[in-house]
C-alpha cells in the first residue's frame, strides 16, 4: 500500500484545475504548468527508483481486498512510461512558448495539456481493465479539445473525424470489456490473467483477444485502422502535434502489449501471429506513405506508423530478448518522434511552409538547427550509438530467436527507408539551392523554440550512450512483461 | 430475456451504423448516441440477469443482482454524455466556419481542398 504512486497523475490534474482560473494571465499560466510538470518528474522519478529497488507498487481504493477494489499498479514498464511522458510534456510546452501563440495560451491551451498528461498517466498506470477506459477517454476527452483549439477550418473539418472515429472506437472498447467481464467475471488486470490461465484461454477469449487488437490498434494506428492519423495530426499547431505524435498512439501500444502479455498468452499461435503479421503490414504501409509525401510533417507523421509497427513486431515475438528491445525502443521514439515534430515545427517557422519542394539551402542561414536535425534523424533510424539503436537490435535479435527470420529481415531493411524518408527532408531542406525563407523571423523566437528542441535531442543522444545504466530498468521492464505472475503475485499480494 | 435483450441491441447498432455512415452531420452525432446506448444495454446484458433482490449483503442472502454492470453502465453513459455534447458543439462550430454539414465535402486534405 503506498499512495506515492498516484503523484504522477494527481499533480498535472490538480495543476490543470488551478490552472481553469485566471486564464488571460500568461505568466502564470506559464508558471504554474512548468511548476507542475517539475514536481511531476521528480515524484516520477522517485516512482521509477522506488519500483527498482522494492518491486511493483500496488494501491488499492478504499483498502478493499483486491480483485474488488479498484487498483493502480506501478510496475517497471508503467513508471518508465509515466516518467518519459512527464519529461516530454516538460520540453513541448517549454517549446510552445515560443510557437503556440498567445490565443491559444489564454484558451485552456495549458489545462488541456495537463488534462492529457493526467489520462495518459492513468492508463500507464491503471490495474484495472475498465479504469483503463476511463483513463483513455479523459485523455480522449483533452485531445479532442488539444486538436480543436483555435478553431481554424482544416482543425474543424479534421476533428471531427478524429472524434467519430474514437467514439466508435471507444463503444468497442465498452463492448469487449463487457464480453470479456461475461467470460472471467472480473475486471481487475491480475485477476483477468489468473483467471484466464486457470481455463486456459478457450475460443471466445480469443475473439475478446481480437476485438482489444481492434480496440488498441485504433489509438495506436496499426495497419488497417490507421487511416485517420495522418490528416487528423496535420491539422493542429506543431506543440500539439508533437504531444499526440509521442503519446497518445503510445498509449495505444502499451495497452495492446499489456494485455497480449498478461492476458493472452495461451494461444500464440494465432493472437500473436496475428500481432506480428498486421505489425509488418503496418511498416510496409508506413514506409509507402512516409515515402509519397513532400510535405514534411506527413513524413513525420508517417514514421509514427513504421515505429508502432516495429515496437509491436517485438511485442508479437513474446521472448525476454524482444520485448526488452520493445521497451528500449517504446522510450527511444516517444523521445525522437518529440524532438524531430519541434525541429521540423522550426523548419516550418523560418520557411513559412510545409511543402518540401519551396524549401532549400537552409545550411547556410541555419548551420546549427542542420547538424540536430542530422543527429535526430540518425537517432531515429538507429545509427550506433544514437538512441534507436539498441532497441532495434533486440527486436531484431529476439525476431531470429523466435525463428521469424523474413520478418525480421524486413523489420530490418525498413531502417533503410526510415533513413531514406527523412534523408530526403535534410537533402531538400537543407541542401541546395537557397529556397523559400519566411520574412519576419524573430531572432528571440526561434531562439526560444530551438533551446529546448536542442535539449530534447541532447536528451536522445544521452539516452542512447546511457544504455548500459539504463538496461537494468529495461531488463526488470522487460521480466514483468514476459513473466505475468510477477505481475499478478505483487496485485494478490498488495491488497492483504 | 437474453435473447430480447440480443435483438434490442442488434437493432441499435445497426440504426447505429445507418446513421453514422448518412452524409449529414446531426444524423452522424445521433447514430454515435445509438451506438453507445446499445453498448450500454450489452454490458447489462452480459452481467446476465441472475438474482432479484438489490444487493445489499448480510447473512442469508444469497439471491442478489451483480452491481458492477450497473456502476460500468453509470460511467460510460456520463463519458458518453459529455462526448456526445461535446461532438454537437464542435458541429455547430463546424458548420459555422465550414458553412456545410454535409461530410462528403468535408473530405480531403490542405493539398487537394
Amino acid at each position: 500500500m503506498n499512495n506515492f504512486l498516484l503523484l504522477p497523475i494527481i499533480i498535472p490534474f490538480f495543476f490543470a484545475m488551478i490552472l481553469m482560473f485566471g486564464q488571460k494571465k500568461i505568466a502564470y499560466q506559464r508558471i504554474t504548468t512548468l511548476l507542475g510538470l517539475v514536481i511531476s518528474i521528480i515524484c516520477a522519478a522517485g516512482l521509477v527508483l522506488n519500483v527498482y529497488e522494492n518491486g511493483p507498487q500496488i494501491v488499492t481504493f478504499g483498502n478493499w481486498p483486491v480483485p474488488f477494489g479498484i487498483t493502480m499498479v506501478s510496475d517497471m514498464v508503467a513508471a518508465l512510461l509515466v516518467l518519459t511522458t512527464l519529461v516530454l510534456t516538460f520540453f513541448i510546452v517549454w517549446y510552445g512558448f515560443g510557437s503556440i501563440g498567445k490565443e491559444r495560451e489564454q484558451f485552456f491551451y495549458y489545462p488541456g495539456v495537463m488534462f492529457i498528461i493526467t489520462g495518459v498517466n492513468g492508463a500507464f498506470t491503471t490495474g484495472d481493465i475498465f479504469n483503463l477506459f476511463v483513463f483513455f477517454e479523459v485523455l480522449l476527452m483533452a485531445s479532442y479539445l488539444l486538436i480543436v483549439l483555435g478553431g481554424e477550418k482544416a482543425q474543424l473539418r479534421e476533428s471531427i473525424k478524429y472524434i467519430l472515429v474514437n467514439v466508435i472506437s471507444s463503444a468497442l472498447f465498452v463492448i469487449t470489456v463487457a464480453y470479456l467481464y461475461s467470460v472471467v467475471g472480473t475486471l481487475n488486470m491480475a485477476d483477468i490473467s489468473l483467471r484466464i490461465a486457470e481455463i486456459n484461454q478457450p475460443g471466445i477469449l480469443t475473439v475478446i483477444a481480437v476485438l482489444f487488437l481492434l480496440v488498441f490498434g485504433m489509438k495506436a494506428a496499426i495497419f488497417p485502422i490507421y487511416f485517420w492519423l495522418p490528416s487528423a495530426y496535420s491539422a493542429p499547431p506543431i506543440p500539439v502535434l508533437a504531444l499526440f505524435g509521442a503519446l497518445l498512439t503510445k498509449v495505444g501500444v502499451y495497452a495492446i502489449s499489456r494485455t497480449y502479455t498478461l492476458f493472452f498468452t495461451h494461444d500464440l499461435s494465432f493472437t500473436h501471429e496475428l500481432l506480428l503479421i498486421l505489425a509488418v503490414i503496418t511498416i510496409v504501409a508506413g514506409c509507402i506513405g512516409a515515402l509519397a509525401h513532400f510535405d514534411v510533417k506527413q513524413i513525420i507523421i508517417y514514421n509514427i506508423v513504421i515505429a508502432v509497427g516495429v515496437i509491436l513486431f517485438g511485442v508479437a515475438q513474446m521472448n525476454e530478448v524482444a520485448l526488452e528491445g520493445a521497451m528500449f525502443y517504446l522510450i527511444h521514439d516517444m523521445i525522437i518522434k518529440a524532438a524531430l515534430f519541434m525541429l521540423i515545427g522550426i523548419v516550418i517557422y523560418v520557411t513559412g511552409t510545409t511543402n518540401l519542394r519551396k524549401m532549400g539551402g537552409l545550411i547556410q542561414t541555419y548551420p546549427a538547427l542542420c547538424w540536430f536535425f542530422l543527429i535526430a534523424a540518425f537517432g531515429l533510424v538507429g545509427v550506433p550509438p544514437l538512441s534507436g539503436f539498441i532497441g532495434k537490435l533486440l527486436i531484431i535479435q529476439g525476431g531470429f530467436e523466435a525463428g521469424n527470420t523474413w520478418s525480421s529481415l524486413l523489420v530490418l531493411a525498413s531502417s533503410i527507408i526510415v533513413l531514406l524518408s527523412v534523408m530526403r527532408i535534410f537533402i531538400y531542406a537543407f541542401w541546395g539551392e537557397k529556397g523559400q525563407l519566411s520574412e519576419n523571423v524573430q531572432k528571440s523566437k526561434y531562439n526560444r523554440m530551438f533551446i529546448p528542441t536542442v535539449l530534447l535531442v541532447i536528451l536522445s543522444i544521452f539516452y542512447g550512450i546511457g544504455t548500459e545504466w539504463l538496461t537494468p530498468f529495461m531488463g526488470d521492464a522487460a521480466k514483468i512483461l514476459i513473466d505475468p505472475s510477477i505481475y499478478t503475485d505483487a496485485v494478490m499480494k498488495g491488497g492483504e | 430475456m437474453e435473447i430480447v435483450m440480443a435483438f434490442v441491441c442488434g437493432f441499435l447498432f445497426m440504426a447505429a451504423i445507418y446513421l453514422i455512415l448518412s452524409r449529414s452531420l446531426l444524423r452522424i452525432i445521433i447514430g454515435t448516441g445509438l451506438l453507445s446506448h446499445g453498448a450500454h444495454l450489452l454490458i447489462l446484458t452480459m452481467g446476465s440477469f441472475k438474482g432479484s433482490a438489490p444487493p445489499v449483503l448480510s447473512d442469508g442472502v444469497t439471491d442478489y443482482v451483480d452491481p458492477l454492470p450497473q456502476a460500468l453502465i453509470l460511467t460510460a453513459i456520463v463519458i458518453s454524455f459529455g462526448v456526445t455534447a461535446f461532438f454537437l458543439v464542435l458541429a455547430y462550430r463546424a458548420y459555422h466556419e465550414l458553412r456545410t454539414d454535409d461530410m462528403t465535402l468535408m473530405k480531403g486534405s490542405e493539398e487537394n481542398e
